[in-house]
Parts: structure tokens; C-alpha cells; sequence
């Protein structure tokens, strides 16, 4: 995945279009992350002004969510469901096999490639689950999510 | 004349590779001179048999299964778009076991057309409810709603028609329906499904309870882990549009009705109804304490329906064939169907859909087929991470709110996930913890505090360090957390912790792993 550099008049471009959103401030941090692959700190004051709330509340949501990030994403994100069905096949041996493979840690920051931990994709009867780039795996093994 | 094929889009069907298979047969097919088409339709709900290739023959729809694209070449060979045999042959779609044995009634529709034909949808009875509401009353609508026993498919099991009637009876100015597609429970995907083999049926029930209250405004909140469902429903809405059936005038009718899909932002606890509306007003996912109820100022302090998924998409069929037809399923005051979630270690897993009542060895050894790895069942936790765990002598209970409620534990939104003998349930029970303080909204502070404290008290039993009076202080804890928690999240947090003390203490007296 590729993101243009941050910029407060593409982020301005982006936000303009929400201009009429009730309750606009999560959809105004998820259309920001869309764009750049992550949340600016400058855009917590854009957002702020754009949509008349306080920068508070605009870093309260930005801070709540998992989703959310503040530090550009990394150029391959591997999901791996660690939540009781896919435990049930095994995704707690899955995790440290692609840790010992990568030689990286869950839910470290890294640029390149991360390991991140996530609660369930919806592919329960296929675990274990992971999503890598944003493409679902079922049956999911080290070969698969790190191929 | 060309053969029609149906392969799915279903994005777990797509995680073991249906789309390989579907480009391959097209090639296939191309190279073979061969008239197909290919329809790609949604799950039929046996992921166990994904890809599943079916082929229309005057014999009805032929299943093959599980396809891997290195099958394709050998079913062209085995001439299967005639229903020729080959090792992977399941015959007639409909008569398989696993199939036949289900009563399909929310799920009626799933898996047999293509999700985004609005034309198939009609041809398959959709429509038909809506139709009918728009030339009723709104009190009719709830009426009927309230007489056919639909309960809350999330997990509450709350009367939706009672429900209905206070947004009914509300006097605003706007009044919203949101739907709940937050659907985060391990070992539960029906939402997802619902959504991405059937979108208008979402759709229609939406409609409906909007035409009961007088809603004009429509939400659904739909969680970001779930990329395939909401393009597909966004989709399915911009149709819904363009053929009148959403916008300004419902089905030509005097009411309006507008839809958005909200995306979530992964955080669990907005599941629950009053988290998901402050996020859907973009706010921090924090529970607002209750009364007011949402019925009575919910979204933006408005009157609001609020009901799960499958609550709404059962709605459809109550109007279309009336309340009593839908009665007429299930057991004491939990009517109608559910739609069970098999998962986990299990070697037939997927949706099965039925009465109330039937029993949970029927769901896990008829239908399952036990266990994925062969080895003997241990521990079936069933309604997510905050339903109980059961050990393999109580596969006698029935399914039912009440039934399941009696066994301490819960029906919650269905899902059912199968152990086999591997699993630790101190450290399952651990994790309930853990991942309740990771989830933990934190307004309420047994549930922020309590769920570190309890996490840590587990690992200390787990190590062997004072293990009785452990034991009796996590009971205690468990005690504050259930009456001292705003939502289910804390308060039910300790379900599975002492369901696993209770049902399997051989892992909780500190010795070493088995």
C-alpha cells in the first residue's frame, strides 16, 4: 500500500465533501487515514476547526479507536485473529511462528511489516483468520500470511 | 444453451480461494469452447464445503465441494456441468444432510441468488413484506412484529415489537432506525453474511421498521473488519435508490426513507447499543448510562429503533407471511429461528438455521461433525467472548434463551465455538480478562480495573501461588464486575471466567499443564 505525503490542502480536500455529516468527527478521522494511511497531528486541529469542536474531542476519538493510527502505516500489515475461535485451531502457535519467522513481535511498529493483533473477521468456521493488506485469509498458516 | 454456474463471493469463500476457482472455470470453459455463466452468489452458510461449485440441471442445483483451483480441470473432465460424478460430487444442493436439516426462514434467500440482483431478490419472495407494510398502519406493523415473538438476535433478546411500540409512540420531530452490525463476537458471522449473500433483505427489514415508527433516517453501523460487507451494502443501498425502494417515497408510498452505512473503527464495546450510537455520532465509543432508553432519545436524542442484524432481517418474512407462521417455531417464549454460527475447531462449521430448541449435540455432532482435529471435544463456549463455557457432559441442553439462561449461560448472538482436548480453560478464562481490558470503554471502573486485576489473579492461580484464596477473591471480583458493570461488556465479562471454574475445575488448581 502507498500513501501520498501528508498535506493540509489535500486533507482539506478530503474533509470538504463532510462538510453536511452529523456527528462528523470519527468519519472525518477515518476519511483523513483513508487518504494518508494514517492521522497527521496537524489534522487534529484542521478537523477541529473545519467542523467547530474542540481539538479535545477530536483527539479523545482519535486516541479511543484501534483503527485509528498517528504514525504513517507500514508498507505490509499482517492481522492475525487471536480471538477464541481461531485460539480453538491454534492461532496463539500461528502468532509465534510468524513472530519467530519475521523476527518481529505482535504489535510492535515497524515501517516495513507489522504483526498486529486482532478480535475476529468473521471467518470463524475457517480460523484460523488473518488479513493481510487488507485481503482476508482463511485457514490461515505462516506460509500463507507471510508469502 | 449456456449452463449456469454459481460460485461465491463471499469473502470466506474467498479467503480459501473462490475467486481462483471462479477464473479458472471461466478460462476453462473459454478453452473447452463451453457456454457457461457464471453467477457469483453468496454462501449457502456451509463454509466447510467452500468452494462450493454448484451447476444448474433439470435435476435442480449440483453441488460440488470443497473445490480447490486444482480441481477445475478434472470436474471440465468429469463433465460436472452435466452432474457428472467425481470424488468431490455432493448431488442435489438441497438434499444434502446438512442442508436439509435446517429451516430457513431469515436465511431464506442466502446463497441462492446473486446478492446485488434486485430482480432475483423479488423472484425470491423480497419485497413481498415491505409491499405489504406500506398499505398498513404503523401500529399493525408493530402488532405483528410484536405477535410473531421476534426477540433481539444481538443478544439481549429483548421483544423487538415492544421496542418498536415506544419509538411508535414517541412524539419527534425525526426519529432514526440503526441497525447493529457491529458484529464483533468471536465465533459469530451471521451479520456478515446476511449482509454480503443477501443485502436487501437488511434493507427491507430496515424499511419496514421505518414505515412502523415513522423514521425517515436510517443507519447502519457496520464494523471496519468487515471491508467486503460494506462495500456490498453500499452497493445494494445505491440500487435500493435507483429502483425507489429507498429515498423519498417508499415503494411509491407517502414515506421516506434514507440509508447510510456508518463504518465502525474497531472497538468491540461499540456492540453495545449505546457505545455504537456515540459512535455513530462520531464520538468516543463510551456506554451512556440507562434510562433515557434509546427508544425514547437515542441517535442525536432522538427516538430510535435499535436492533441487530438478523432482528431486522427477520422482519421481512414476519410481515410477508404473518406472525403466526413465524410462532409457530420454537420453545416457551423464544419463537421463531435462530441462526447458529458453528465455529472454532470444528470440522463442519457455518450457518445453521432452525428452531429453537434444538439441542446443542444436535448442533455440534449432527451438523458439526464434532471436532476439526479428531480429537475429543473438550469445551463448547457458546454466545461469544462473554458467554459461557460448557463442558461435553451438557450437550443435552436445549437452545433457547431461557433454557441456555437456566445452564448459566447465555444464547448471545449465536455463535458456537468448539475446544477439542488441547485447550486450558484457566487460560481462556485469562483471556476473557485480558481482552476485557483491552475493550474496556472505562466509564465504569469494575470493569476498566477489574478485568487487569482479574487477568492477573488468573495467571497467579495458573502459577500455583495461593490458589484457594485466589480463587475465592476472583469469585469476589467476578461478583463486583456483574453488579457493578454499566454494560454487558463488565458485566458479563465474568460468564466465561466462572462458567470455566464451574465446569472445568481440574484447570484451576495451580499444578502444571496437563
Amino acid at each position: 500500500m502507498s500513501f501520498p505525503s501528508w498535506s493540509i490542502e489535500e486533507a482539506t480536500r478530503v474533509l470538504s465533501p463532510l462538510k453536511n455529516v452529523q456527528g462528523p468527527v470519527l468519519i472525518a478521522l477515518q476519511a483523513v487515514q483513508e487518504r494518508f494511511g494514517y492521522v497527521h497531528e496537524d489534522a487534529v486541529g484542521l478537523i477541529a476547526e473545519t467542523f467547530n469542536v474542540s481539538r479535545a474531542d477530536v483527539h479523545g476519538v482519535l486516541t479511543y479507536y484501534h483503527d485509528l493510527r498517528t504514525a504513517p502505516a507500514p508498507a505490509r500489515c499482517i492481522q492475525i485473529c487471536v480471538a477464541e475461535a481461531c485460539q480453538a485451531v491454534g492461532s496463539r502457535e500461528l502468532v509465534a511462528a510468524v513472530e519467530k519467522k519475521l523476527g518481529k513481535k505482535i504489535d510492535e511498529t515497524h515501517a516495513d511489516v507489522e504483526i498486529k493483533a486482532a478480535y475476529c473477521f468473521g471467518n470463524c468456521a475457517l480460523s484460523p483468520a488473518a488479513m493481510v493488506d487488507g485481503e482476508l485469509v482463511g485457514r490461515a498458516t505462516v506460509e500463507k500470511v507471510t508469502a | 444453451m449456456s449452463t449456469i454456474i454459481y460460485i461465491p463471493n463471499d469473502s470466506a469463500a474467498i479467503s480459501i480461494g473462490a475467486d481462483q476457482v471462479a477464473a479458472l472455470v471461466a478460462q476453462e470453459a473459454v478453452k473447452r469452447s463451453l457456454d457457461v455463466t457464471i453467477v457469483r452468489n453468496g454462501t449457502r452458510g456451509a463454509l466447510w464445503l467452500e468452494t462450493l461449485v454448484e451447476v444448474v440441471t433439470p435435476q435442480g442445483r449440483i453441488a460440488y465441494g470443497p473445490v480447490q483451483p486444482e480441481d477445475v480441470s478434472s470436474l471440465f473432465d468429469a463433465d460436472f456441468l452435466h452432474g457428472g460424478a467425481h470424488p468431490l460430487a455432493l448431488g442435489v444442493t438441497d438434499q444434502i444432510a446438512w442442508f436439509a436439516g435446517q429451516d430457513r426462514v431469515t436465511y431464506k434467500r442466502v446463497g441462492l441468488i446473486d446478492p446485488l440482483s434486485l430482480k432475483e431478490y423479488e423472484s425470491h419472495g423480497g419485497l413481498v413484506g415491505l409491499r405489504k407494510a406500506i398499505t398498513q398502519s404503523g401500529s399493525d406493523i408493530v402488532a405483528e412484529v410484536t405477535a410473531s415473538g421476534l426477540r433481539g438476535r444481538g443478544g439481549a433478546g429483548f421483544p423487538a415489537g415492544i421496542k418498536w411500540k415506544t419509538v411508535l409512540d414517541a412524539q419527534a420531530d425525526q426519529k432514526y432506525v440503526c441497525c447493529n452490525a457491529d458484529e464483533g463476537d468471536s465465533g459469530t458471522f451471521a451479520d456478515r453474511i446476511l449482509i454480503e449473500a443477501d443485502p436487501f433483505t437488511l434493507i427491507e427489514g430496515m424499511a419496514i421498521a421505518a414505515v412502523a415508527v415513522g423514521a425517515t433516517q436510517g443507519f447502519v453501523y457496520l464494523r471496519s473488519e468487515y471491508p467486503t460487507a460494506i462495500r456490498r451494502l453500499r452497493d445494494a443501498i445505491a440500487i435500493a435508490e435507483g429502483a425507489g425502494v429507498l429515498g423519498t417515497s417508499v415503494l411509491g408510498s407517502k414515506h421516506a426513507f434514507n440509508l447510510e452505512v456508518r463504518v465502525g473503527a474497531g472497538s468491540y464495546v461499540c456492540g453495545e447499543e449505546t457505545a455504537m450510537l456515540e459512535s455513530l455520532e462520531g464520538k468516543r465509543g463510551v456506554i451512556r448510562s440507562k434510562p433515557p432508553l434509546p427508544a425514547i432519545a437515542g441517535l442525536f436524542g432522538k427516538p430510535t429503533i435499535i436492533n441487530n442484524v438478523l432482528t431486522l432481517a427477520s422482519v421481512p418474512a414476519v410481515i410477508a407471511d404473518g406472525a403466526a407462521a413465524y410462532a409457530a417455531r420454537g420453545t416457551g417464549r423464544s419463537l421463531g429461528t435462530q441462526v447458529f454460527q458453528l465455529a472454532g475447531n470444528i470440522a463442519r462449521g457455518g450457518i445453521i438455521e432452525t428452531a429453537f430448541g434444538v439441542t446443542l449435540e444436535t448442533l455440534v455432532n449432527t451438523f458439526g461433525g464434532g471436532t476439526l482435529s479428531g480429537k475429543p471435544l473438550r469445551a463448547i463456549q457458546i454466545g461469544g467472548p462473554l458467554g459461557a463455557y460448557f463442558n461435553s457432559s451438557q450437550l443435552g441442553v436445549s437452545m433457547d434463551y431461557e433454557s441456555l439462561a437456566a445452564a448459566g449461560g447465555m444464547l448471545g448472538h449465536g455463535g458456537v465455538v468448539l475446544f477439542d482436548d488441547s485447550v486450558d480453560l484457566a487460560q481462556q478464562a485469562k483471556f476473557a480478562m485480558e481482552f476485557c481490558a483491552l475493550e474496556s470503554c472505562g466509564k465504569c471502573t469494575p470493569c476498566r480495573l477489574g478485568s487487569t486485576r482479574g487477568a492477573e489473579t488468573i495467571e497467579k492461580i495458573i502459577s500455583g501461588v495461593d490458589v484457594p484464596a485466589n480463587k475465592l477473591l476472583l469469585l469476589d471480583l467476578c461478583e463486583v464486575m456483574t453488579d457493578g458493570s454499566l454494560c454487558a461488556m463488565g458485566g458479563l465479562t465474568p460468564l466465561p471466567v466462572k462458567s470455566a471454574m464451574n465446569n472445568f475445575p481440574e484447570d484451576f488448581t495451580g499444578g502444571a499443564k496437563k
